[in-house]
């Protein structure tokens, strides 16, 4: 049976999400996608340029029919300003799943969780599909489950700190107790974050500037499909326990005299 | 007439329509999201919303983001 992640009914074969943020160019955000084997991409709102109108479009690079677009609110410190964002990108008519996060603080860019939970429930009531950024906080977890957000999305570590899972034990908290997809979102630095969020049991993981950072972005974006993949096959499979002493692989009985 | 176009100040053409004003302003309409004072104009309505003086417009689009 084929190993989908699903989100709000919708079933994905990839189980990777990345930004579309800081690469050089749209040639390089498109190519790092396709290599990444993403299917749902994060974009953001932003004031176009009056002055220079005729600039390329994103979405001229990024087919919405091909990709799930899902515009996030970025840059937004309250729930009102999220909620108008996510009203904006609704109208540009690429569906109703938004990633929600209230920024708190502009130096650790963690979630402002009260006001998180106040854009969570507007939104819920209007029918979007709410996937909320948070910190590694089970009870922020559980409270935006319960209001009817289609995902959790704890954050490894800080936005573009690459420090990886930096509270494992909270994560797994999360994982118990979450009946709706735990998507671990910002952190993660490099393919083995990656693969410890898979093998711990999340969902899925989204990233940005792990990938449009690296020094090769691209192949970068291929290392963190293998790195996923792999920490899914692995949960699956079920890791040995760890134990203090060694275990012989090779057989004991027949060893030369 | 003066209207704020995403925080500044334009001076645009009388009885200009939404629609008009993109196309005076070379923006492909398909690609935006236009507020008109706080509320949003859908993109059926842009030929019909005539702007006034003094009005507040903010036009946005999807950019790269994570």
């Amino acid at each position: 049976m084929e190993d989908l992640l699903k989100l709000a009914g919708v079933s994905y074969r990839s189980r990777l999400i990345v930004g579309t943020g800081k690469y050089h160019s749209f040639e390089e955000t498109k190519h790092a996608i396709e290599v990444s084997g993403a299917e749902i991409v994060t974009v953001a709102v932003r004031r176009v340029n009056i002055t220079d109108p005729n600039k390329e479009n994103l979405l001229d690079y990024l087919d919405p029919k091909k990709y799930t677009i899902l515009p996030n609110t970025a840059g937004c410190y309250t729930a009102e300003d999220a909620v108008r964002t996510c009203r904006l990108a609704r109208e540009a008519g690429v569906g109703k799943m938004v990633k929600l996060e209230v920024i708190g603080d502009d130096k650790t860019l963690f979630p402002d969780i009260p006001a998180t939970l106040e854009a969570a429930k507007v939104l819920v009531e209007e029918g979007f599909v709410v996937l909320p950024y948070i910190n590694d906080d089970p009870i922020a977890a559980k409270k935006l489950e319960d209001m009817g957000c289609a995902a959790v999305m704890p954050l490894a570590a800080p936005i573009g700190s690459g420090l990886g899972i930096r509270n494992p034990y909270n994560i797994r908290i999360i994982l118990e107790q979450a009946k709706v997809p735990v998507i671990v979102d910002a952190g993660v630095g490099t393919a083995s974050d990656a693969a410890i969020a898979m093998e711990m049991g999340c969902d899925g993981v989204l990233m940005n500037t792990a990938i449009a950072g690296a020094k090769d972005p691209i192949l970068m974006a291929e290392a963190m499909r293998l790195g996923i993949e792999a920490g899914r096959k692995a949960f699956l499979a079920g890791r040995i326990a760890k134990k203090l002493y060694a275990t012989a692989s090779s057989p004991l009985e027949g060893i030369l005299a | 007439m003066n209207i704020h176009i995403n925080g500044e100040k334009r001076e645009i053409t009388d009885g200009l329509s939404v629609a008009g004003l993109l196309e005076e302003l070379q923006i492909r309409p398909g690609r935006v999201v236009v507020e008109l004072n706080h509320t949003i104009v859908a993109r059926e309505s842009h030929g019909s919303t005539l702007l006034k003086e003094g009005d507040s417009l903010e036009i946005v689009h999807f950019v790269g983001g994570g």
